[in-house]
């Protein structure tokens, strides 16, 4: 690949470093990045690798801009808000480098689509937010036989490595099952620091680029452990799994449904089907409590999201102290538990009823009483 | 010198907000740590086993850098000073 005089210029800073040189620009010109994902960890990525020069990045990503995404994911600006992220994506890095050819994908990644998207690339970027579509993208890959560039996180901590290499794990050599639906949260359920997913995306970009350099040391066998509060960086070692059913037995041959195998299904996201636990409506609760019930109500949020608003007569009980707070509740009340989106308390429900108590949640949590029933509650 | 379990986040609000347990108590294997944990800090250790007592799929569990899956499962031995690390699948993005 031939670099013009603007390129050679563009790229002096790497033309001038060992193992990167006139070849290795050449051969990131000639790349082919894949971004599966264009928020919080497909942002700097996208911004790095078309800095440095990839000759094609492709994006996939059905969502459009909003405004609490203006936090984190950098690639988007306050003008995009209500826009597609393709939009805003391909503008900015035509900005940052003419020279990218930005192939986008406005649509889920799918069993149906995903070969088909991913066979074009050389590589993968794993900026998704969600199991079903990093078990759908790590199955693509090692059907496909590419690497898998893998990056995820969760509130201050992050997780990066690189799966799917020729003799290196794949995902599921490390977690070979998801976990149980609603029992991790989302960044917006959860939340997350913004600049946390800069710097793990950041860290996926290194790993592409030294891929396609061939060059240092990559996280192949490795999982790199990121706690930003400390600013601690850890590695453990990360196997090749000869049972697992992708990489070793190779017994997974096809794409499957993947939100009905992760529980997140349209059949299964409510929470009452995700948990099985009885729900009241927002609605309903505000009638009983009008009427004078006799109902213990229970905020299994942290205290720091207590401040931020409660329902009437609430007692907090963060969902952590639930096995020792139950020694004090009343068997003999009925007993509502909410949270901010209702998938903590669902949790806390199924745990009360278990221990033989009346619990019954609060469908859609603060959010959807705010939407409902009091609006000065403030949605956050 | 006492055995160093280091939690992920998800799990803080089941050690009272610690990220690092210790364990004075003597353990010779991964299992003893884990019984330790699950009489110190209750509902901490239904978050990383199933009721069958074995590991959740979705979790792992280092000593100092090697998975126990490749070494000798729940009696891994382990030793004092050692560092056990469990870490859960996140999925953020």
């Amino acid at each position: 690949m031939d670099l013009s005089r603007d390129e050679l210029l563009r790229y002096s800073r790497h033309l001038i470093l060992p193992d990167v040189a006139l070849d290795g620009q050449q051969r990131i010109k000639a790349a082919r990045v894949l971004l599966v994902g264009a928020g919080g960890l497909g942002s700097p990525a996208a911004l790095y690798l078309a800095a440095a020069g990839v000759g094609t990045i492709g994006i996939v990503d059905f969502d459009v801009v909003d405004i609490s995404n203006l936090q984190r994911q950098v690639l988007h600006g306050t003008a995009a808000v209500g826009r597609p992220k393709l939009e805003s994506a391909r503008a900015r890095i035509a900005d940052l480098n003419p020279n990218v050819n930005v192939e986008t994908y406005e649509t889920r990644l799918t069993s149906e689509n995903a070969l088909e998207i991913l066979s074009g690339y050389d590589m993968i970027v794993d900026g998704t937010d969600n199991f079903a579509t990093r078990y759908l993208v790590n199955d693509a890959c090692v059907l496909l036989g590419k690497p898998n560039v893998y990056g995820s996180i969760f509130r201050f901590d992050g997780q990066a490595s690189v799966f799917c290499t020729p003799d290196g794990p794949c995902y599921r050599c490390l977690f070979p099952t998801p976990p149980p639906p609603g029992s991790v949260p989302s960044c917006a359920e959860g939340g997350v620091l913004g600049v946390l997913p800069g710097l793990v995306g950041t860290i996926q970009a290194t790993e592409a680029l030294k891929l396609i350099l061939g060059a240092g040391e990559a996280l192949i066998g490795r999982l790199l452990l990121v706690d930003a509060l400390s600013m601690s960086f850890r590695t453990v070692r990360v196997r090749r799994d000869p049972n697992c059913p992708a990489c070793g037995t190779r017994e997974i041959t096809q794409l499957i449904d993947y939100d009905e195998y992760c529980g997140t299904s349209s059949t299964t996201t409510t929470t009452a089907n995700m948990t099985r636990v009885p729900e009241v409506t927002p609605l309903e609760l505000a009638d009983a409590l009008a009427r004078g019930a006799d109902i213990e109500l229970l905020d299994v949020r942290e205290p720091y999201e207590w401040r931020l608003g409660v329902l009437p007569n609430a007692k907090l009980v963060p969902l952590g102290s639930l096995p020792a707070a139950m020694a004090t509740l009343d068997g003999q009340r009925d007993i509502v538990v909410y949270c901010r989106s209702g998938l903590r308390s669902a949790d806390a429900v199924q745990r009360l009823c278990a221990a033989g108590f009346r619990a019954t949640n609060l469908a859609g949590g603060i959010l959807r009483w705010s939407d409902e029933v009091d609006p000065s509650l403030p949605k956050y | 010198m006492p055995i160093a379990v280091v939690l992920p986040r998800a799990l803080y609000p089941y050690s009272r907000g610690s990220s690092t347990l210790t364990l004075e108590d003597p353990c010779t294997t991964v299992a003893d740590a884990l019984s330790v944990i699950g009489s110190r800090w209750p509902g901490l250790l239904d978050r990383v086993m199933t009721e069958q007592g074995s590991v959740r799929e979705h979790v792992n569990i280092f000593v100092g850098e090697e998975s126990i899956r490749f070494a000798g499962g729940l009696a891994t031995p382990v030793g004092d000073g050692d560092t056990i690390m469990i870490v859960a699948a996140v999925s953020g993005g």
